[in-house]
């Protein structure tokens, strides 16, 4: 267990250090930095000023180190278009990127997991199939022609919702679906094949056999064996939507870390583009971390071995 | 001779529309006795045990004249009143100890549970009489094994759990579904002892399913031979180790070394060919294919025949051809 997970951190702290170098060198690939930074109008001069007030005019590998150095002790550097620290800039949007994840997760699980377990219960039947075909419905739809769709139609003709911002909670709604609906496929899948192996299984014969009420049944004996790769999973999936909420960020102006990315990139704050990948990465990175944790925890097996 | 306390009579199950797998059996097993049904795989004892417990798979529909247990209508009951006996006055135990718990709890807790859903007590009450019967069923450290998982236990002290499960209500009905077939032999033959001596102690029926002969001869007051979804022959232990009439049964036993009934120097037998497939609207002897006295009568219906009226056999041989073979 001990070994296990051990080796489960060497192995995120490599996936992290290529990450490092990977988003360093791709903003240094995109063009020269300092000339896009001075603008079109710049002098020759101005652009070897910025050059070297940003280190710029240093060799690349100095560069790398000093990010990295810099990166380890919290210094992500300074954005050139905000004029502030990167590290204060994703602490402020944060918090909005957090709550969107964590809504769009909740929304996710409550409609994946019930649905999923419906399916297996009624496997081959037509509310299974009616099931799953949303689940490729869900799958197939890009989210920004989804989030449109649902600011037209709940947003702008009923008016039940609002648009954009988050102002009041209810501003989490819309985009959390969105959200939802990207992580809705894969963990209802999961749940009903869980559900239908589970279901199947002698242990459940054995519990039928001990006379237990069918809820006990289906929603502990079998979800419990069912639900350990679902919880991994959802981990995962969190990651994948803190860092993919960059479409839906824009889709519903909402401040968060997402669209700081999408502005940055636009205008080559290359600061802060690294630092946000950068970021974005170690929540992934930790979140599969901790997948693979919680089912060592949720499996007796995993755990005692 | 007493009401029997399980009496299942034109019990059929059909898998699907095209496979019958049980066709109108009659069994009846009597308060503190030991039940043998005993078959070659795929002769449809484990369903017929199945669809008594109402365990059946789905896709499988069961059908009989006649189900009762302790007098009550089983055929009456819905799936819920059902499921308040199971477990409580009739328990099943299984072949697969290894599969047949549930990886994700505890023993205790998987034990307490009975007690908690049949008898309304706490989880502490459920655990401590899942101690004491762990103990009855010789798991030296109970409390150690209470905590533990599944996966941390042999297949033998699996199954010794399952059997202690099994006793947590104190049912008058065990059904055990080739208990000892998975394990090792000197397990089995522990385990068996454990079922013979319970049996004594608390006076439980046994419905016991079996392809094993030397089990059978151990364990059994009454012994039904199945074959192809139907009992062939039926007697008490005693009547068929001494007489047994059909062919199949005769086949069956010269191929295990019952001691006993297979002399010393004698050659062991076998009977070609496996158990056929049985559709709806099949006709005649099932067994006519691989049987040696076959002729053209064995392709109409066959009668049951009698022996005194404890041993019953069907086959249109009388019952003196082994003798005049």
């Amino acid at each position: 267990m001990i070994s296990f997970l051990a080796r489960r951190a060497i192995l995120a702290l490599l996936v992290l250090i290529t990450v490092l170098t990977i988003s360093f060198a791709l903003t240094r690939l995109s063009g020269d930095v300092a000339v896009s930074m001075a603008g079109p109008a710049a002098s020759q001069e101005d652009v070897e000023t910025i050059r070297k007030a940003y280190g710029l005019d240093r060799p690349l590998p100095i560069q790398f180190a000093n990010w990295v150095i810099g990166a380890a002790s919290g210094d992500l550097g300074r954005s050139y278009l905000y004029h502030a620290p990167v590290a204060e800039l994703i602490k402020a949007r944060l918090p909005i990127t957090l709550t969107l994840g964590l809504t769009g997760l909740c929304i996710a699980l409550l409609t994946a997991i019930p649905l999923g377990i419906l399916a297996a219960m009624n496997e081959g039947s037509v509310l299974d199939r009616a099931i799953m075909m949303i689940a490729v419905i869900g799958q197939a739809m890009p989210s920004f022609w989804l989030g449109l769709t649902l600011i037209i139609v709940l947003g702008l003709r009923l008016q039940w919702l609002p648009i954009s911002g988050v102002d009041t909670w209810d501003g989490y709604i819309l985009p959390g679906i969105v959200l939802a609906f990207s992580a809705i496929p894969a963990l209802m899948r999961l749940t009903r094949s869980g559900m239908v192996d589970a279901l199947a299984s002698d242990y459940i014969r054995t519990a039928r056999a001990k006379g237990l009420s069918r809820a006990s049944i289906v929603l502990r004996h079998a979800l419990r064996n069912a639900a350990m790769p679902v919880v991994a999973v959802a981990a995962v999936q969190l990651g994948f939507m803190l860092g993919g909420s960059i479409v839906i960020e824009a889709v519903f102006s909402l401040n968060g870390v997402g669209y700081l990315a999408w502005e940055s990139i636009a205008k080559n704050d290359f600061p802060v583009v690294q630092s946000v990948v950068l970021f974005l990465s170690t929540i992934y990175i930790v979140l599969t971390l901790l997948a693979d944790l919680l089912n060592a925890v949720l499996d007796p097996r995993l755990r005692t071995a | 001779m007493p009401e029997p306390l399980l009496e299942v009579s034109g019990l059929r199950v059909r898998f699907g529309k095209n496979v019958d797998a049980v066709r109108g059996i009659n069994i009846s097993v009597q308060k503190g006795e030991t039940h043998c049904l005993v078959g070659e795989s795929g002769c449809g004892k484990s369903v017929s045990a199945l669809a008594v417990m109402g365990l059946l798979a789905k896709g499988a529909t069961r059908s009989a004249d006649r189900l009762s247990f302790g007098g009550q209508d089983l055929l009456a009951l819905s799936e819920r009143q059902f499921s308040k006996l199971r477990g409580d006055r009739m328990a099943m135990i299984f072949q697969e100890p290894m599969t047949s718990l549930n990886p994700a709890f505890t023993v205790g807790s998987q034990m307490a549970e009975v007690l908690q859903r049949h008898r309304g007590v706490s989880r502490g009450e459920g655990l401590e009489r899942a101690a004491a019967l762990l103990a009855k069923v010789g798991i030296t450290n109970p409390g150690l094994r209470l905590g533990q998982f599944p996966h941390q236990l042999s297949g033998g002290l699996r199954q010794r759990v399952m059997i202690a499960m099994a006793l947590m209500c104190d049912p008058e009905l065990l059904i055990a579904d080739e208990p000892t077939t998975a394990l090792d032999v000197t397990v089995q033959a522990q385990i068996l002892r454990l079922l013979m001596g319970l049996q004594a102690e608390l006076g439980l029926a046994i419905l016991l399913i079996t392809h094993d002969l030397g089990v059978v001869a151990r364990m059994a007051h009454r012994v039904s031979v199945m074959y192809a979804g139907e009992v062939v022959e039926s007697a008490t232990a005693e009547a068929l180790f001494a007489a047994p009439t059909h062919p199949y049964t005769n086949g069956l036993l010269r191929c295990v070394p019952v001691p006993g009934v297979i002399k010393r120097g004698d050659p062991l037998g076998s009977i070609p060919g496996t158990v056929p497939r049985i559709a709806p609207g099949y006709a005649g002897c099932a067994f006519r294919d691989r049987c040696d006295h076959a002729d053209a009568s064995c392709n109409a219906h066959v009668a049951t025949q009698q022996i005194g009226t404890d041993h019953a056999y069907r086959c249109r041989l009388s019952a003196d051809w082994v003798q005049a073979a």
